[in-house]
Parts: structure tokens; C-alpha cells; sequence
């Protein structure tokens, strides 16, 4: 049953990953601007070497032809290389990637910690407008835009990875306590409180535990959700992760680099979904389904 | 509707009113430059102050909001229409439509929404006529944002097409094309109308963002992204707090909306 899965899984974020880059691929190569390579207009440069940059933009002009050679060299490693940075994506990818993989991880674990306490807070705590002050914070994070997150942790000075964590946790938060309100007004529940058992054990063993598996799959959509993040406020904080790399890449209409993230950015997310999707079948058999 | 949902309501009832009546709320157009007026604080004249071109600041946040109130909700239209179209016809269809369609959804969704939003965005020229800034990113919110929206709509034309009645009135004889349009199409509306009123903030959120990367609506149109591009100077926000008036706005005007929000969103479920 895994197994299959697992299977199926891996065949479908396969299949993504390769449309994902040829999408991407064929974005670049229709749209305006490419094809314009400003080192011709570099009067240092001999008639030769105009022709041999001419020569290289050809090769490229073809999508088909320069995404099969693209997928030809991801398989040796190579992720091409970078003109507008004039560097190898991979050099690239290796500086800044752990990064951004660092402030990730603060970022979800951040959120999904902040999202999962106030929520259980709020169930546990049923007092009249205990969950006033969650509300209002989630409810302000939720109506601001994350490059507006990103400003006021510039001028405060604090680290850039808590913005993707305020950005995560409303989600996380809406979700859990959703989730949890429901769970909490079960039968079960209701049985296992009649019978007098503490309120923390009723939260814990018969309200969490079983909506365990569907706070996991929050895992998915908090990492798509914090990547997305990380672009503006990697580019307003001026943090040289992937964000911003992904940023310059768009605007500077360079395809290797453009092609590599998106795969890069589909692979991580389809992948961290995938493992949700195991976990919860491993949980629940026939749940993910 | 509760208090809360009641207090939302006028308060965007308001900003929609101010914005539309900008042109006689305002004393100065929005690209209006008074020279002798650089980055003066409100006043009786300027409302706001002027930015450093000297544009009143107020007149400039009425036309912003406008642009945001007006064009978000027919993205959100547009964005809609596709996913009903798309989610609809592969809910309704099933089979091999229904596989090719939930594969385009999982591809769109694999991405980031504000990563290919950028990827995409800055794609299309960037030095165009404000006006056709404005076309150009809220066409791209609307025909990028059908996927999730498109996604719910399957699964609900699905439970539809299961449902007794639909198989029953299929059995009467009735035809794909009055099956769809009759019977199906009305109880498909309200997540259609729930997908609709989802999309509404998002977009206005993602338009601010857009804005502040510099690839939203071009100068002189105003609008809330480009506005909070202002904001990125610390030390000048710092002396003039009601720079921060188009951010305050965006954040009332957001959390309204989410609180408008929350009668569709078990709609959406």
C-alpha cells in the first residue's frame, strides 16, 4: 500500500518537475527581451567573439533543444550557467541555497510551532475571548503583505527568518484551530471528558493525536507558503539566498538560472507534499488517498 | 452577519466610496507635481503631505485604492471563470480530462504563487504605459490564480455529478449541455461565489507585493504595492509617519475582507 504509493508519488512529482522546467523554459524564450545579450554592444569585443556570444544565444533559441541539453548536463550535474552573474548555477546554488534553507526551516518550524501552540491554547482555554489576542495577531499577518513584513523586520533590525515564520503561522494557526474546535466537539471527546480524565490528557490523546495526521499534511503548504515568502523578504532585507536569487534571475531573464530554480522549487515542494501524503497513510491507511 | 462582519462591511463600503469619488474627495490629481511642496508634512492643502516629487499623498492613496478595489475583484472574476470553466468540465467530463487537468493543477500548485507570479510577471515588458502596468498584472493575477480555485470546483462538480438527483435527471433523458447548464451550474454557485471572494484579498495582497519588487502598476499611476515602495526609506518614515497611511489602509482594508471572509470559507471547505 505504501509501496504503491510511494510509487505513484514519485512518478507524479517526476512528471511535475520535468513540465515544471520546460514550462519555465518556454516562458523565458517567448517572452520579449530574450535574445538580447548587452556584451554585444561591447566595442572591446572582436567580430569573433560577437559571433561565438551570437553562436551561444542560438543554441539556445530552440526551447526543446536547450532543455534537452539542460536535462543532458542536470544528469552529470551541471546546471549550466549563469550570464547575467557570470557564474556556474551550481556555484550559484551551493552559496546561497543553505541559506535560504536555513531561514526555511526557521520559518516553518517557526510558524508551525507559533500556529500549533496558540491553537491548542485557544482549544484548551475556552474562557470567553481567549482566543481574542491569536485572532487579532493571525488576522494583522494574514492582511499584511509579506514584503511589508519584511520592511518592518528591516527596521527593527531583526533576523529576516522570523518574517517567514509570521507569514507561515496565521495559516498554520487558522488550520489547527479549526481542526482542533472540530476534533474537540466529537463524541469521543465528549465521552472521554465525562468520564473525568484531565483536560490535558483529553487534548492530547483524543484531540491532537488523532488530528495529528492532518496538521502533518500542513507541512506541504507551510514550505510552498515560506518560499513563496522568501522572495520579497529576501529581496527587501537584502539577503543573498535563493529568494532573491530567483528575483534577479526573473528580471535579468536568465534562463539556466530561472529553469534550475523552478525545478529546484517544485522538487522541494512536491517532495515535502509527497512526504505528507506517506505519513498520513502510514498514519491512517487509505486516508491519503 | 455578526458585528464584527456589519463594522467590515461599512468600513468597505467607505473605502470604496472615497475611492471612487476620488476625483472630487482629492484638491490635486495623483501625478500632479507641486514643485514648491517637496515632502511637506499634512497640511489643509495636502492632506498627507506631499512625496518627493511633490504629489499630494492623499489624492494619491484614493486613486491607489481605487486601482486595488476595482481590478483585484475582476481578477478575482477572471481567475473564477477559469477555474469554473477548467475544474468544472473535468469534474463534469472525468476520465482522461479530469486526469489532464488535476496534473495542471498539481504542476501550477508545485510553484510557489508568488514565485511564478514573479517568474511570469517579469517576463512581460516592463516598460510600458501605466495603464497597460495595471492590465498587464491584473490579467496575470486572474489567469494564474485559476488552479487551486479550479481544484475545489472539481471536487464539488464531482460530488454534484454523483448526487441522486443529477443521476436521476440523466436517466429521465435530459441532455449533457441541460444536465450542466440547468442543473448543475446553479448548485455550483456558491463556491464559485466562494471561490471568487477567496481570491479578492489575495490578489490585493499580491498586487502590494508585486508593487514593492517594482514589477506592479508603473509610475505616475498609483497604486497600494507601489505606494509602500516609499516605505523601504527608514529613516524618512521615521520623521513622516503618515507615509504609512497606503500600508494601514491595505492592512484594514485585508482584514475586512478575511472577516467578510469567513461565512464562504465553509463554503469553500
Amino acid at each position: 500500500m505504501v509501496a504503491s504509493l510511494l510509487l505513484r508519488q514519485a512518478r507524479r512529482i517526476l512528471l511535475t518537475v520535468l513540465l515544471g522546467g520546460l514550462l519555465g523554459a518556454t516562458l523565458v524564450r517567448l517572452g520579449p527581451g530574450f535574445g538580447v545579450d548587452e556584451r554585444e554592444l561591447d566595442s572591446r569585443l572582436s567580430a569573433a567573439s560577437q559571433q561565438a556570444i551570437r553562436a551561444e544565444r542560438a543554441r539556445d533559441s530552440n526551447v526543446a533543444s536547450f532543455y534537452f541539453r539542460y536535462l543532458a548536463g542536470l544528469v552529470h550535474g551541471d546546471f549550466g550557467f549563469s550570464r547575467s552573474l557570470n557564474r556556474p548555477v551550481s556555484e550559484l546554488l551551493a552559496e546561497r541555497l543553505p541559506l535560504t534553507l536555513v531561514s526555511l526551516g526557521y520559518g516553518v518550524l517557526g510558524g508551525v510551532s507559533i500556529g500549533l501552540a496558540l491553537a491548542l491554547l485557544t482549544v484548551w482555554w475556552r474562557a470567553p475571548g481567549a482566543d481574542l489576542a491569536p485572532a487579532v495577531l493571525s488576522g494583522l499577518c494574514l492582511a499584511a503583505p509579506a514584503a511589508v513584513i519584511a520592511l518592518v523586520f528591516l527596521w527593527l533590525g531583526a533576523p529576516s527568518r522570523w518574517a517567514i515564520a509570521l507569514v507561515v503561522f496565521p495559516h498554520v494557526y487558522r488550520y489547527a484551530k479549526n481542526l482542533l474546535v472540530a476534533t474537540s466537539q466529537s463524541p469521543h471527546v465528549v465521552a472521554a471528558q465525562a468520564k473525568g480524565l484531565s483536560s490535558w490528557r483529553v487534548l492530547w490523546a483524543h484531540v491532537f493525536t488523532p488530528a495529528a495526521p492532518q496538521l502533518a499534511a500542513l507541512a506541504g503548504i507551510s514550505v510552498s507558503l515560506a518560499f513563496g515568502a522568501s522572495i520579497p523578504i529576501e529581496v527587501i532585507c537584502d539577503t543573498p539566498g535563493v529568494g532573491q536569487l530567483a528575483w534577479r534571475a526573473a528580471l535579468d531573464r536568465d534562463l539556466p538560472l530561472l529553469v534550475t530554480i523552478t525545478v529546484l522549487v517544485a522538487l522541494m515542494t512536491l517532495v515535502v507534499n509527497g512526504l505528507a501524503d506517506l505519513s498520513l497513510a502510514a498514519w491512517k491507511p487509505g486516508a491519503a488517498e | 452577519m455578526n458585528l464584527k462582519q456589519k463594522i467590515a462591511l461599512v468600513v468597505l463600503v467607505v473605502a470604496c466610496a472615497a475611492s471612487l469619488g476620488a476625483g472630487w474627495m482629492a484638491q490635486h490629481s495623483y501625478a500632479e507635481q507641486s514643485r514648491e511642496f517637496i515632502s511637506v508634512p499634512p497640511s489643509a492643502q495636502f492632506w498627507l503631505g506631499t512625496d518627493e516629487l511633490g504629489r499630494d499623498r492623499f489624492a494619491r492613496l484614493l486613486y491607489g485604492t481605487r486601482v486595488s478595489l476595482l481590478l483585484a475583484p475582476a481578477a478575482a472574476l477572471l481567475s473564477t471563470l477559469i477555474a469554473g470553466l477548467i475544474g468544472g468540465a473535468a469534474g463534469y467530463l472525468g476520465g482522461r480530462w479530469e486526469r489532464t487537468v488535476t496534473a495542471g493543477v498539481d504542476l501550477f500548485l508545485s510553484l510557489p504563487w508568488l514565485f511564478l507570479l514573479l517568474a511570469v510577471r517579469a517576463l512581460l515588458p516592463l516598460n510600458t504605459s501605466p495603464v497597460t502596468s495595471v492590465m498587464i498584472t491584473f490579467l496575470l493575477l486572474g489567469c494564474l490564480g485559476w488552479a487551486a480555485p479550479a481544484r475545489i470546483i472539481r471536487a464539488g462538480t464531482r460530488t454534484l455529478v454523483n448526487s441522486d438527483y443529477l443521476v436521476q435527471a440523466a436517466a429521465s433523458g435530459v441532455s449533457r449541455w441541460r444536465l450542466f447548464w440547468r442543473h448543475l451550474l446553479p448548485n455550483l454557485r456558491p463556491i464559485l461565489l466562494a471561490q471568487f471572494w477567496i481570491s479578492v484579498p489575495l490578489f490585493v495582497l499580491s498586487e502590494a507585493n508585486l508593487g514593492l519588487l517594482g514589477l506592479g502598476v508603473s509610475e505616475p499611476l498609483p497604486s497600494w504595492g507601489a505606494m509602500l515602495r516609499e516605505l523601504e526609506n527608514y529613516s524618512a518614515v521615521l520623521q513622516n509617519p503618515w507615509m504609512l497611511a497606503p500600508a494601514v489602509l491595505l492592512v484594514i482594508v485585508v482584514s475586512c475582507l478575511q472577516l467578510l471572509l469567513r461565512t464562504e470559507e465553509s463554503v469553500a471547505c
